[in-house]
């Protein structure tokens, strides 16, 4: 697979359990466990450095610094015998040369650019004295203490209630804005992407099926995977059972002749069985790997509305 | 499993600013150990024995080792000497004081050497894995295959008697025990995701193992530690009975029992007493280990 991302742009990277998003972003902050993971091929740049390169001190450098994350449950993400304060300040400390005061100083800011009341009296509090959504604010003041240049959220909200994530999305768009961040939106609700992202990326089975900006994306998709995808989505006019991409991601220690959705989707023929379909180019900026969804030929999309 | 001490009480995980101010979790700890009636109890003991420690010349009322031949082996509460005399009419109350402060500094000092040993061994072998965790925890199952007691004595017949070779050996003989159980812990610390996120900030090895993996094993260290305090000074006393331990005249427990079983029927209260002795203050340790690991956590199983 492979993707660019400009500052302050944000990118999604959708596909069901197993696809691969998370791993992905496991990567590129160089922590896939070794053994028995290993970065066998391709280089992922950040400014013009090949991370996969990078000593393991030189890679700490990097994270928490100019790249952070935020993970998918912030009730496990937060050391519960370290109160609040002190994990924000222990990351800006490792950063930064600022003594305590300084870096508690900035803690405090951080804590009120998220939005959490009373940050002098909060610092204090041990993570079990906050809710979901608080803790996930909390994530994200830690994340973003150091000004980093990429943040990859990998399913930040996925852990959180309907009404919080949308304060969640709200709060990342807005910091965004605010601190130039780079995104990596890593989920599988496709409503978090038309809402945060102006690039998105269709992950199956480890490989990139679609690649296309948000607006190409949502008017015209063109994999069947992705189709499985929003058709699988619950929509105002949803009635009866949710439909669903029938199977399960493939087992990838097998070897795989062709298309890896291949017997999974309902458009399947021999070729795809047989051949693995590449990713192209099929209009501007809108890239997808399938056999029958080329520049001259397009599948009819079976059931399901136009997105 | 989580072994982290997390609050028990109803503690409402959101918190309204208006919301009257809960207890932190220190105090919500001390206040479930304060409840437990058998834990104080344990506690009182040790606050006694420490006590009698440090202030073992003003409570002692004669000195541990003056003799007095005319009056030895005399019964408990004769001519102001609270607990009778031994065989050289040394003051057996005056002696046991004084023999606190033996079973105290032994106790401490022997699992303090061993649980930091052990712990750091179990921290190194738990969170490298693989050929460390195999080289060190064969080594701490060689060292368990011996029975305790067989191995100190035979550590103390090669470092020789006194009172820091008891501390060592008794310290070298607690350092398994440390070893598997933070060993155990932090395999399961390791894979939280607060030490994933840790490592997604930039730290390094050290900082991870000792300031974020360290302070989450530290409750069943703290109550392991407590309940086999009890443990050194039993295994003092039985080094000091067998004449392997402190040398006389200092007094401890170990000694006075040993001496005290050459005159079990003309005068039984040299032994009766420094085997209450010995028996309270492992009594005392393991009440209040035991309320102290219920306070922690109920779950846990140490």
């Amino acid at each position: 697979m492979s993707f660019d991302l400009k500052q302050g742009e944000t990118i999604g990277i959708v596909g069901e359990s197993g696809s691969g998003k998370s791993v992905t972003s496991t990567a590129i902050l160089g922590l896939i466990p070794s053994p028995p993971g290993k970065i066998e091929r391709g280089s992922i740049l950040f400014e013009g450095k090949d991370l996969t390169k990078l000593s393991q001190a030189q890679m700490r450098k990097i994270r928490g610094n100019e790249i952070s994350m935020i993970f998918q449950d912030p009730m496990t993400s937060l050391n519960p015998v370290f109160t609040v304060g002190n994990q924000i300040i222990e990351v800006i400390r490792l950063h930064q040369q600022l003594d305590k005061k300084a870096a508690r100083q900035r803690a405090i800011e951080m804590l009120k650019l998220v939005g959490i009341p009373e940050p002098e009296k909060r610092l204090e509090q041990y993570p079990h004295e906050f809710s979901g959504g608080m803790r996930q604010r909390v994530m994200i003041a830690i994340a973003l203490a150091c000004n980093p240049k990429l943040l990859i959220a990998d399913e930040p909200t996925t852990a959180l209630d309907v009404t919080v994530q949308a304060q969640i999305l709200d709060l990342m768009k807005k910091l965004q804005d605010d601190l130039q961040t780079s995104i990596i939106m890593i989920t599988h609700d496709l409503g978090v992407v038309w809402e945060s992202c102006q690039k998105v990326l269709v992950m199956y089975a480890g490989n990139t099926v679609e690649y296309a900006t948000v607006e190409e994306l949502y008017e015209k998709p063109l994999h069947p995977y992705t189709w499985g995808l929003l058709d699988s989505q619950i929509k105002s006019d949803t009635t009866g059972k949710l439909p669903s991409i029938p199977g399960n991601p493939p087992d990838l220690r097998e070897d795989i002749a062709g298309c890896y959705f291949a017997p999974r989707c309902p458009y399947a023929k021999d070729k795809c069985f047989s051949e693995k379909p590449p990713l192209v180019e099929v209009a501007p900026n809108h890239l997808v790997a399938c056999h029958f969804q080329t520049s001259d030929h397009r599948l009819e999309r079976k059931g399901g509305s136009q997105a | 499993m989580s072994n982290h001490a997390q609050p028990l009480s109803p503690a409402p995980a959101t918190l309204a600013p208006n919301a009257p101010k809960k207890k932190s979790k220190e105090n919500s700890v001390w206040s479930r150990l304060l409840k437990n009636k058998l834990a104080m109890v344990g506690m009182v003991i040790i606050a006694i024995m420490v006590i009698f420690a440090l202030f073992a010349p003003l409570i002692a009322t004669h000195g541990p080792n003056d003799m007095d031949l005319a009056n030895s082996l005399s019964e408990p509460g004769i001519d102001g000497h609270l607990l009778g005399t031994d065989n050289y009419g040394r003051d057996l109350f005056s002696r046991i004081v004084y023999g606190t402060r033996i079973s105290l500094i032994v106790g401490i000092f022997a699992i303090g050497l061993g649980g930091m040993i052990g712990t750091l061994l179990g921290l190194l072998a738990g969170y490298y894995g693989g050929k460390w965790d195999a080289i060190i925890m064969r080594l701490m199952d060689g060292l368990f295959a011996f029975p305790f007691i067989l191995l100190s004595i035979s550590l103390m017949t090669v470092l020789g008697a006194g009172l820091f070779n008891v501390i060592l050996a008794i310290g070298i003989a607690n350092i398994p025990g440390f070893a598997r159980i933070v060993r155990g812990q932090v395999l399961a610390v390791k894979e939280e995701e607060y030490i994933e996120v840790t490592r997604s900030l930039g730290a390094n090895d050290s900082r991870i193992i000792f300031h974020h993996i360290l302070p989450n094993c530290m409750a069943p260290i703290i109550v392991y530690a407590t309940m086999h305090v009890a443990g050194a000074i039993i295994s003092e006393a039985a080094l000091s009975f067998l004449g392997l331990g402190v040398q006389p005249p200092t007094a401890s427990w170990g000694s006075i029992l040993k001496d005290g079983k050459d005159f079990l029927v003309l005068s039984p209260h040299m032994a009766t007493f420094s085997g209450l002795a010995i028996l309270l203050s492992v009594l005392g340790f393991n009440l209040f280990g035991d309320g102290l690991r219920d306070a922690l956590d109920p779950k846990m199983k140490v």
